[in-house]
């Protein structure tokens, strides 16, 4: 079962010169119970798409698509509805989670303000499920009294976990949570997602990465960004393993392994940068840097194709509406 | 003398507040080389010291104890002079942030300019240009694409090709590069990292290769330095290091490492708990997260001992 259905969204940004368009036409579902990973480079939308699923701050805009959250589409909301569902079923934890606890407040009073905001009225039972949920990410009760900044950062990035996922959101999104965090910090804080699922403290999760290794630890399922457009959608260990679209195969070879030296085996990255998203050019966004790219590819834009058992790619070598 | 650059027992002291302020050793007796032609990850989290250690070495810094050697010779003494007229053509470097180390109002190619001005000053115009476009063309980067250029014209990629050979310019014998490609994206990451690869091979030029990320040092280095609150825990050959590590510690962060060959089990991995007064600590830094710590380690350093070729560790489990 489906928690989140997104059709054909488009998030815009608008400049001077022209719309930005960081996510153009985007279509994926979110299951219910499941961890879906959405990866790509820096500027490829990933962050802009999870983060106008809470709020649309200008210069961004929604120039289109829906995106079907338990029913409502929350391009549809209002300020009030989405403030209400907030914590409550979506939640999201920033990518600078670690400064994102008002730090004037104790960690105790931040979440009493949200809980009164979604209609709790016992102070001392927010405050026992708080000392519980601490206990639950190792750390100690006396967390509760102390000022965000008391804190270490990875053991602020715990606290913020603790209080983004306290009245227990059906979707829990996590933007880059790791990327700031040291490798041992990094596995804790997998782990302690892990265990939010398994406890049923959150349905599903969003994780949002720029790496690839790393959804291979987390998540069911995968979804490549490239330039604002799905590459490819697959559970995580057939992308791993059988990657359909040339970025998603570059991209993951181009990746270092333990076993994969310099002096034995030279690995590649890709050629080229990304395109503008300023003036897209038509046909596939990723035809500048393409190895196998034909004619067709400037000028006629891929599908999405199904490849695979629950396996999509848009690339016209794998086929599409006009074969 | 087989080492270009010899680092013995270096420390460097940070102090906190003006009075009564606590001392952190943020480089705590720390000795390693680096010989000719060698390429050496310095690899640890933050707070591990290893920056500093880097900064120290381009004397960004000054050691409050410890010597270091290049070529033999003890460069702490060094005056800015000397610094800048003989040490600098010789050790050069490259940092994480490629836009913080241009000047936004300028073309990217003052920053050759600098560098001629400083150390080729008798290259004439037109054998400089010449110099420039070939350093560019070293790095993958057609001269054409970014030269009059402004650095926000460029990408990050672009403007760490162009830092490289920049700092390659002046072919020098030492590069330390700190974190040097953590900000690129995968795609473009490696074939930056292969540079150091290729300039190594071709010049002969010594990297220390300063990061968080294993899977790079591995990919990269010949021999790997593994660091921990400001103290070596392990040391040698980059095969024994990663594929016999001693130390709990480089156990601990190997099996951290997501790596897409290796699958992870999910076991309630222990997480830090708080270590304001873990440089204070005598004995072993690690003690208080270690699941093997005894007495003796709260107590006393353990010492790097050498426990097969080429590969050295300090903990009191393999005798330091």
């Amino acid at each position: 079962m489906s928690l989140l259905e997104i059709r054909d969204l488009k998030i815009y940004y608008r400049t001077p010169r022209g719309p930005v368009k960081a996510v153009d036409g985007v279509s994926f579902d979110v299951r219910e119970g499941e961890v879906f990973g959405i990866a790509g480079e820096s500027g490829c939308g990933k962050s802009t798409l999870v983060h106008s699923l809470i709020l649309r701050k200008p210069p961004m805009f929604h120039a289109g698509g829906e995106a079907i959250f338990k029913g409502k589409d929350l391009m549809k909301l209002s300020e009030e509805e989405a403030r209400k569902i907030r914590y409550t079923e979506l939640s999201i934890i920033p990518q600078y989670a670690m400064n994102a606890l008002n730090p004037t407040k104790k960690i105790k009073d931040i979440v009493w303000d949200l809980a009164r905001e979604h209609g709790y009225e016992d102070r001392s039972e927010v405050e026992g499920l708080l000392r519980e949920r601490l206990a639950m990410v190792k750390l100690s009760p006396k967390v509760a009294d102390m000022y965000p900044v008391e804190l270490s950062g990875g053991m602020r990035q715990r606290a913020t976990m603790v209080v983004s996922t306290l009245l227990n959101p059906d979707l829990l999104i996590a933007d880059e949570v790791t990327s700031a965090l040291d490798v041992t910090t990094q596995r804790v804080v997998i782990e302690l997602l892990h265990h939010f699922m398994e406890e049923g403290i959150v349905k599903s999760i969003i994780f949002v990465t720029h790496d690839l290794a790393l959804l291979d630890k987390i998540a069911d399922r995968t979804m490549i960004l490239y330039a604002g457009k799905v590459a490819e959608i697959a559970p995580t260990e057939e992308m791993i393993s059988s990657p359909a679209h040339p970025y998603t195969k570059l991209l993951l070879e181009s990746l270092p392994k333990i076993g994969v030296r310099y002096k034995e085996t030279k690995l590649n990255g890709i050629p080229g940068y990304p395109i503008s998203l300023l003036n897209p050019p038509k046909g596939c966004r990723f035809y500048t840097r393409c190895p196998y790219v034909m004619d067709r590819c400037r000028e006629e834009e891929p599908p999405l194709v199904e490849v695979g058992d629950d396996h999509y790619a848009a690339c016209h070598l794998l086929g599409g509406e006009n074969q | 003398m087989s080492e270009l650059l010899k680092v013995e027992h270096l420390t460097k002291v940070f102090t906190s507040g003006l009075i009564g302020g606590y001392e952190i050793k943020a480089v705590d007796d720390v000795s390693f080389e680096v010989k000719p032609g060698e390429i050496v990850s310095l690899v640890g989290e933050s707070g591990s010291g290893k920056t500093t250690v880097g900064k120290l070495i381009l004397r960004l810094l000054t050691p409050t104890s410890g010597r270091i050697l290049f070529e033999g010779e003890d460069i702490t003494g060094f005056s800015k002079k000397r610094l800048k007229s003989d040490y600098y053509r010789k050790v050069q470097a490259v940092f994480q942030d490629p836009f913080a180390s241009f000047n936004p109002l300028h073309i990217v190619d003052r920053a050759f300019y600098l560098v001629f001005s400083s150390f080729l000053p008798e290259v004439g115009a037109e054998e400089r240009e010449e110099m420039i476009n070939e350093a560019l063309r070293n790095v993958g980067l057609n001269p054409a694409e970014v030269r009059g250029k402004y650095p926000h014209q460029l990408s990050g990629g672009q403007l760490q090709r162009i830092l490289i050979a920049r700092a390659l310019l002046v072919k020098p014998k030492l590069l330390i590069a700190d974190e040097a490609v953590s900000m690129l994206d995968a795609s473009t990451r490696i074939d930056v990292l292969n540079l150091l690869g290729d300039f190594r091979d071709k010049y002969g030029t010594s990297v220390l290769f300063v990061t968080h990320d294993l899977a790079l040092g591995y990919y990269i280095s010949d021999s790997t330095i593994i660091m921990y609150r400001g103290t070596i825990v392990e040391m040698g050959d980059t095969e024994r290091v990663f594929h016999n590590p001693l130390h709990p510690y480089t156990q601990m962060l190997l099996e951290s490492v997501p790596d897409i060959n290796v699958k992870w089990e999910f076991r309630g991995i222990e997480p830090e708990k708080e270590e304001g007064t873990v440089y204070a600590i005598e004995g072993c830094r690690y003690a208080p997260r270690c699941p093997k710590a005894k007495d003796v380690c709260f107590k006393v350093r353990p010492r790097l001992v050498e426990v097969e070729k080429n590969h050295w560790v300090a903990c009191h489990l393999y005798g330091g």
